[in-house]
C-alpha cells in the first residue's frame, strides 16, 4: 500500500475541518465527540468512494474553498450545494467523479445548506486520536495539527488506485434531505422540560426562532420568544453533561442548541432534538428559521430506523 | 454503598441522565462514581459514553442496540448487585503551584478582599485536601471543592478573554486548573507546571473523578526546570 500526496489546499473559505463519525468515549475525560456535524452526508460521502462510513472527510463550511489534485483519485461531494467545481465545470453532487493530476475542485457560490463533505477513496491519511481522526479545534488535536485547513496543506491518502472502480456512483437526489431554510426539529422534551411550566412549553414549541449569526460548530443559537423557568428557580443548574441536540436555555432566556463540540454544563435544557435530525443541524444557516416540534420516544426511534433503512439500502445496492 | 432511588431523566432519544441527588455533595458525587465505574465494569451493551457530573451520571447510548427501558432495569439492577470491591480507589495527587505575580494576577485582590496576606490565601488553599468531582466542561478541566469558607470568592464580574494553560483559580467554594489557554471567570491565584491535558497520553488526564488533591506552593525556579 502506497501513501500519496492527493490534494494540495490553494484556498480557504470561512472554515474547512478534517472530521469523521466522532470521538466517543471520553466524555469523562471533558473530551466532546467534534465530528461531522450531518453525519448522513458524511456518510453517504464514503459510501460513494467505496470508504468505510465512518471515514474522516473534509467538511467545508460555505464556499471559497480550492485545491489541485495531486494524485489520480475518486472524490464525492455530499451535503449543503457549495457550487462545487471540477476545472471550472459545474459537476454533479451526491455522486463520485475520477479525478485526474492536475485537476481543480472549487466551490463556488451558496446555493443551499451550510456544511459540504468531500471523500476521496481510500481516505484522509492521518493518525487517529483517542480513536478519531476528527478535528478538535477548541483544545486544538486531532485532524491536521488540530487546526482547520490552510493554503498550502497537502493532504495524503493510501493507494487511491485501488478506489478507481468506485467512480461514476450515485446517490438518488429524490433521498436527498432539502436545505430549505425553513426548519422543523423534532424534539424530546427535557431532561429539564418540567423546570418550565405549561405556558412555556407551549412557547417554545410554537415559536417562530431566527437562527443568530453568532452560531459555529458548538452552538446554534436563536433569536426569538423568550423562554422562562419557573419562578424563583436560579439562573443555573449543577454541571452535568450533555449531547448534541439539547436545547438549553440561559438567562437570557434565547434557546442555544448544542452541537457535538460540548461535554457539559450548567443551563437547564428543556428539549433534545431527536437523533434521526440531528444531521440538519449541519445545514442550518444565520437567518433561517426553525421551528420545534415535540414527538415522542416511539416517534423519535421509529425516525432513526426509518433514516438508517434509507442509508441501509443505498449501501446494499452497491455491492 | 446503597444507592438511593434515581431520577431518570431522558436526554432525547440516545441519552440518560441518572441523577442521584441533588446538591455538591461528596457522597452524592462518591455514588455516581460508584455507578459510573460499575457501569465500565459490567460492558452494559449499546452503552456509548459515559459522563459523570456532580450528582449525575449521563449515559449516552444507541437507541438501536438498547432501548430506553432496557438501560433503565439494567441500571437499576446494577445498583442492587454492584461489588463495590470492584471500584478502583480514588487516588491521591499532589500538584505543585507557582502563587502570585503573573502568574497568579488575582492573589492581592483576592488577600484584600479578605483581609488578609497573600500568604494566608495560599496556606488556606494549599492545606485543604479537594475532591474531584468531575472533569469537564474543557478537556481535563477538574472541578475541585471545598474551598475553606475563609477564601471563598465570587467569580471575576469581567472573564478574562484568555486564561493560560496552567492557571490555578477559585469560584465560590470551587477550585479549579484550566488545562488548555481559554476565556474564563475563575480568579486566578496561581499556575501549575503539570500538564492537565495531553491527547496523546493515556489516560488523557492525570485526574478523574473521587480523586483527593492537594496543592503544595513551588518557587519559579522548579516551575521552570519542572519534568513530569
Amino acid at each position: 500500500m502506497a501513501t500519496v500526496a492527493v490534494m494540495e489546499v490553494k484556498g480557504v473559505g470561512p472554515l474547512t475541518t478534517i472530521q469523521d463519525r466522532g470521538r466517543f468515549g471520553f466524555g469523562r475525560y471533558g473530551v466532546a465527540p467534534s465530528g461531522a456535524l450531518d453525519s448522513v452526508a458524511m456518510r453517504i460521502a464514503n459510501l460513494l468512494v467505496d470508504n468505510p462510513e465512518e471515514e474522516a472527510v473534509l467538511e467545508i463550511t460555505l464556499p471559497g474553498f480550492s485545491a489541485s489534485v495531486l494524485a489520480d483519485a475518486v472524490i464525492a461531494v455530499t451535503g449543503a450545494d457549495l457550487g462545487w467545481r471540477q476545472n471550472d465545470r459545474p459537476i454533479r453532487m451526491w455522486q463520485s467523479h475520477r479525478f485526474h493530476k492536475g485537476d481543480m475542485i472549487a466551490f463556488r457560490e451558496l446555493n443551499s445548506g451550510c456544511r459540504a463533505y468531500l471523500s476521496v477513496g481510500g481516505g484522509w491519511e492521518l493518525p487517529e486520536i483517542m480513536g478519531s481522526k476528527s478535528t478538535n479545534l477548541s483544545s486544538g488535536f486531532g485532524g491536521l495539527g488540530g487546526r482547520s485547513l490552510q493554503k498550502g496543506d497537502v493532504l495524503w491518502t493510501a493507494s487511491p488506485q485501488l478506489f478507481w472502480g468506485a467512480g461514476g456512483r450515485k446517490f438518488d437526489l429524490n433521498a436527498v434531505p432539502a436545505y430549505r431554510g425553513c426548519w422543523q426539529l423534532r424534539v424530546v422534551l427535557g431532561p429539564q422540560d418540567d423546570h418550565f411550566d405549561a405556558d412555556a412549553q407551549d412557547l417554545f414549541l410554537n415559536s417562530d426562532y431566527r437562527v443568530s449569526t453568532h452560531s459555529d460548530r458548538t452552538g446554534i443559537r436563536l433569536l426569538g420568544a423568550k423562554i422562562s423557568a419557573k419562578e424563583g428557580m436560579a439562573e443555573s443548574i449543577l454541571s452535568e453533561g450533555v449531547v448534541a441536540g439539547t436545547v438549553q436555555i440561559p438567562g437570557d432566556g434565547q434557546p442555544i442548541i448544542l452541537l457535538g463540540e460540548t461535554v457539559s454544563g450548567g443551563y437547564r435544557k428543556i428539549a433534545t432534538v431527536i437523533t434521526a435530525d440531528l444531521h440538519l443541524l449541519g445545514q442550518v444557516l444565520p437567518d433561517d428559521h426553525i421551528r420545534f416540534q415535540a414527538v415522542t420516544m416511539r416517534e423519535a426511534r421509529q425516525a432513526l430506523w426509518r433514516l438508517e433503512e434509507m442509508i441501509g439500502r443505498f449501501r446494499d445496492s452497491l455491492s | 454503598m446503597e444507592f438511593e432511588q434515581p431520577k431518570f431523566r431522558a436526554m432525547g432519544d440516545r441519552a440518560l441522565l441518572v441523577e442521584l441527588g441533588g446538591d455538591i455533595n461528596r457522597e452524592v458525587n462518591r455514588r455516581v462514581r460508584m455507578l459510573y465505574y460499575s457501569l465500565i465494569d459490567c460492558k452494559l451493551g449499546g452503552v456509548v459514553e459515559l459522563i459523570p457530573s456532580y450528582a449525575a451520571l449521563l449515559i449516552v447510548f444507541d437507541p438501536l442496540k438498547i432501548s430506553l427501558a432496557g438501560l433503565k432495569a439494567g441500571i437499576l439492577r446494577l445498583m442492587e448487585t454492584a461489588d463495590p470491591s470492584r471500584i478502583p480507589e480514588p487516588r491521591t495527587v499532589r500538584i505543585p503551584v507557582v502563587y502570585g505575580g503573573d502568574f497568579g494576577p488575582d492573589l492581592l485582590w483576592l488577600a484584600e478582599f479578605h483581609r488578609m496576606t497573600p500568604d494566608d490565601v495560599i496556606r488556606y488553599h494549599s492545606e485543604t485536601t479537594y475532591h474531584v468531582y468531575m472533569i469537564g466542561f474543557t478537556p481535563g478541566f477538574p472541578y475541585m471543592g471545598e474551598v475553606p469558607v475563609e477564601i471563598t470568592t465570587p467569580r471575576r464580574d469581567t472573564p478574562r478573554t484568555r486564561v493560560p494553560q496552567g492557571s490555578v483559580g477559585i469560584a465560590q467554594r470551587q477550585t479549579g486548573i484550566y488545562p488548555v489557554a481559554s476565556p474564563g471567570g475563575w480568579q486566578i491565584i496561581g499556575r501549575t507546571p503539570v500538564r492537565l491535558f495531553d491527547p496523546a497520553a493515556w489516560p488523557p488526564t492525570p485526574l478523574e473523578i473521587g480523586d483527593a488533591v492537594n496543592f503544595y506552593p513551588i518557587e519559579m525556579e522548579t516551575y521552570e526546570h519542572w519534568q513530569p
